[in-house]
């Protein structure tokens, strides 16, 4: 056992923080944050620096690394500034799942753009009847015809949907088979395909610089060459990649919580009630103990997590636990953030409420507090046999 | 003597249903969302309200309130917001802080404010808070108003004053007695319109929650305000402002009250309704215990609350009932509201949805009259006292 970062580790985490320091910009966040707009700029040269792909081998533009070095950089981006961060960290969401399952082709077309900022991807699994549970017969079909494939549905609530260049599409494509789960593809369809149209869902809690939008597709054509892995494991490709991305969801969580503590930390020290320092009295001082004691465990968690993907032993139990803990920690700890900055914490200046609307939302999407407690209960029952 | 009993008088029931068919009638989740979204004061609402009575249930009736109590006032906040909380907040807390008048005022003061406060032609605000002290407001404050014949100069800055944007005066906790030890004894309220000379508001923006109740930064530079603006006795300010919020807490809690049971309203519904896994989510008890904890959570919330509102009217205010029901409902509004937007999944980050906005409405409650940290050293202080 060993808990020490390599060296390379180290300076990619210092690389993160120094990108940040010099480039986030409090008015920008707030600003996007107000106008619900996504940070293109930031988000270009954030893949400049190899931030986005980090853990995409070098021959598609990455950066060779593993996931743990990919929680790194998201834990950071988003300590620095959650709604920048999460924009950003988000701009690749399920490109993961070409890198794991696709075809040569698809890996050389996509990834490298990716990677280069050039393109923003979207993962379209959620439907408007259906989010937890993708194991039922989806809404949106894809139907054989004329060597091609036709889909017709709508898949709501996708992260990027406003902006992304393709979307990764869960599909039903065989109607009959039980259980439906078992009939499911990925399929990618390209913006501008015909019958294709997307709507910005707006008036978001949170991480508003991460536009969420509504996807439908309408007699969508596309080939076979736009099948992701193999035709009918669509849904248990899926579900491995949220067991990897979750950790990443997970590390967002850890960094946002950070954040919140940090700002209130500072602010402690700084103001003064009662003739002291809001430091020295005790129900805040124990906050923040608190607050610092959480986040160190969850942090751990999510490292550990990530290490065993890593290493090549991917846990779902531990991915789904650390998500768990995480999104929670970052939302308990952003509460006490804005407690300890009395009427400051409620005002958008201080940012710490900005944290606590985008924490919330690591306990709702890749599967919801809920559905991580199933799956942690399912893989109990099963390695105690 | 009666001895207890859990039910509302008829008056009380009636005025209940009132206020909410006006509600149901009237709040359009449209028109709050786009308050929302734009940090606008729902001033036509409020003046249908104060038409029909509702801000100023607990005004005399000879200043053209509705001589009720407090529990009626609570009654009415609560069911405001639990019919939205936006717009409920914004309009029960217009004629916030009338009350110190009513309590202190001369014939004079009374006339002049409160009949316009009750018909709505009139808002409110109450100025305590400073850039440097929200909390601690019995230390020497940096507003300061000094005497020179028959003319008081105001200099400071109050902020976060609900209302400031939109109120036609404002009752200002001053620094009369610089030298006073301890501080607070040396401090007076004085009522100062808002056309005054040297009076300049500025709007807070881009707060998390209630942002149809408008909030804002109030600078005095030499406001001159005459003798007659003095409200009650000199030096005798912060003792008002303490009474005061001993009670005004009580309606703080009731907002909370109303907003977690109007949130806990939305995710019954929609729990019963939404089905995953080939059953309503309602049927899951991840989901049905926190409904269920929720109602139970919200019930003894309302009691306290209601039994702190009732000591007031019975003319027995007791601060650390009150002090507990605002700290106990504002904290369980939070929980509730949050679990609420859970519930709803996906949707339940959406403005269209309306429970993330019900939450973070709730999260003020933690903060206002007195954050629940300073609530529990009051309890703490009314407890050593007794026990
Ligand atoms: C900002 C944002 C971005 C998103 N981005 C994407 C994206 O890029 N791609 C995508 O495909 N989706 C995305 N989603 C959708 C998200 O993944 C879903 O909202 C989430 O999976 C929950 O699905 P749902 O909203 O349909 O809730 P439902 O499945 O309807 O669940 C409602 C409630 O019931 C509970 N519940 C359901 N089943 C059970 C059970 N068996 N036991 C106990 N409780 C249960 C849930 O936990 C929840 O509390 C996004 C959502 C948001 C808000
Ligand atoms: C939307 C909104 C509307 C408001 N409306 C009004 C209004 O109309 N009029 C008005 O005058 N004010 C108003 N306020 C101000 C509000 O009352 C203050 O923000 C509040 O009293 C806290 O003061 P503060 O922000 O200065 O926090 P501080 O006093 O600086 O406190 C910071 C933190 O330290 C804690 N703390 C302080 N002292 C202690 C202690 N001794 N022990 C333990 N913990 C302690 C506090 O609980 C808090 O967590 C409003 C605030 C908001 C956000």
């Amino acid at each position: 056992m060993r808990f020490r970062f390599t060296e390379e580790q180290e300076d990619i985490r210092a690389a993160v923080r120094e990108f940040c320091q010099k480039e986030f910009e409090p008015e920008l966040a707030r600003k996007l944050d107000r106008e619900e707009e996504f940070p293109w700029e930031l988000y270009r040269r954030a893949c400049k620096l190899g931030f986005i792909g980090i853990h995409f081998p070098e021959e598609y533009g990455g950066g060779g690394y593993g996931i743990l070095e990919n929680c790194i950089v998201a834990e950071e981006m988003c300590r620095a500034d959650s709604t920048l961060g999460t924009a950003i960290i988000l701009g690749d969401f399920a490109s993961e799942i070409i890198l794991r399952f696709g075809s040569e082709e698809q890996k050389e077309r996509y990834l490298p753009k990716i990677a280069s900022g050039e393109w923003i991807s979207a993962g379209a699994f959620t439907e408007p009847a259906r989010g937890s549970d993708l194991a039922a017969r989806l809404d949106t079909r894809a139907i054989r015809d004329g060597g091609e494939w036709v889909i017709n549905g709508v898949k709501t609530l996708i992260t990027n949907a406003p902006i992304a260049d393709f979307f990764i599409t869960l599909c039903q494509t065989d109607m009959e088979v039980e259980p439906p789960y078992r009939g499911q593809t990925l399929l990618i369809v390209e913006k501008g395909a015909e019958g294709l149209d997307v709507t910005k869902i707006g008036d978001k809690m949170g991480i508003r610089a991460s536009p969420t939008g509504e996807v439908s597709y309408s007699d969508v054509r596309v080939g076979d060459d736009a099948i992701v892995g193999q035709l009918n494991r669509g849904f248990y490709q899926a579900l491995y990649f949220f067991d990897e991305s979750r950790i990443e969801i997970a590390a967002q969580a850890v960094g946002i919580a950070q954040g919140a503590f940090d700002r209130a930390l500072k602010y402690a020290k700084e103001r003064e009630a009662f003739g002291r320092k809001l430091i020295e009295i005790q129900a805040i001082s124990h906050k923040l103990a608190e607050m610092a004691t959480k986040i160190e465990a969850a942090r751990l968690l999510v490292y550990k997590a990530a290490w065993q993907v890593d290493q090549g032993k991917l846990d779902p139990i531990l991915a789904s636990m650390a998500k768990t803990l995480a999104g929670r920690v970052a939302v308990e700890v952003c509460d006490e953030a804005v407690q300890i900055l009395g009427g400051y914490g409620y005002i958008g200046d201080y940012d710490v409420e900005r944290y606590y609307r985008d924490a919330k939302i690591t306990e709702i999407y890749e599967g919801t507090r809920e559905i991580q407690l199933n799956t942690i209960t399912r893989w109990i029952l099963r390695r105690s046999g | 003597m009666l001895g207890l009993s859990f039910e509302l008088s008829e008056e009380q029931e009636d005025i209940k249903r009132a206020v909410r068919e006006f509600c149901e009638k009237e709040f359009d989740p449209e028109l709050a969302l786009e308050l929302d979204r734009k940090e606008e004061f729902p001033m036509e609402l409020y003046k249908k309200a104060a038409k029909l009575g509702f801000t100023s249930m607990r005004f005399p009736e000879e200043y053209g309130g509705q001589g009720y109590g407090i529990l009626e006032d609570c009654i009415v906040i609560e069911e405001m917001c639990r019919a939205d909380s936006s717009l409920g907040i914004a309009i029960t807390a217009a004629t916030f802080a009338s009350d110190l008048i009513v309590l202190h005022g001369t014939e004079e003061q009374k006339e002049k404010y409160i009949p316009p406060i009750c018909r709505g032609d009139f808002i409110s605000s109450g100025a305590f808070t400073e850039p440097a002290r929200g909390s601690d407001l019995a230390s020497r404050l940096d507003t300061r108003a000094v005497r020179y014949g028959d003319t008081w100069y105001i200099n400071g800055v109050k902020t976060f004053i609900t209302n400031a944007p939109v109120a036609n005066f404002f009752v200002v906790l001053c620094q009369t007695d610089p030298k006073a030890h301890p501080p607070h004894r040396g401090q007076s309220l004085f009522i100062v319109d808002r056309e005054t000379e040297g009076v300049e508001v500025s709007k807070l923006k881009d707060k998390m929650g209630i942002r149809p109740s408008l909030t804002g930064e109030i600078a005095f530079s030499d406001a001159k305000v005459p003798a007659d603006a003095l409200l009650g006795e000199l030096n005798r300010g912060f003792y008002y402002a303490i009474e005061f919020f001993d009670k005004s807490r009580v309606g703080v809690a009731a907002q909370a009250v109303g907003i977690a049971q109007g949130a806990f309203e939305i995710a019954y519904k929609y729990a019963k309704e939404r089905e995953a896994f080939g059953r309503p989510i309602i049927q899951f008890e991840g989901v049905s215990f926190k409904l269920v904890d929720a109602i139970t959570l919200i019930e003894a919330a309302r009691l306290l609350t209601y039994k702190a509102a009732w000591l007031i009217d019975q003319g027995k205010p007791d601060p650390l009932i009150a002090s507990m029901a605002k700290t106990l409902a504002s904290e369980i509004a939070v929980r509730i509201t949050e679990w609420c937007i859970g519930i709803l999944g996906g949707y339940g980050y959406f403005g269209d949805y309306r429970v993330e906005r019900y939450h973070r409405d709730a999260i003020v409650t933690t903060i206002y009259e007195g954050t629940n940290e300073i609530q529990r050293l009051t309890t703490l202080r009314y407890l050593l006292r007794r026990l």
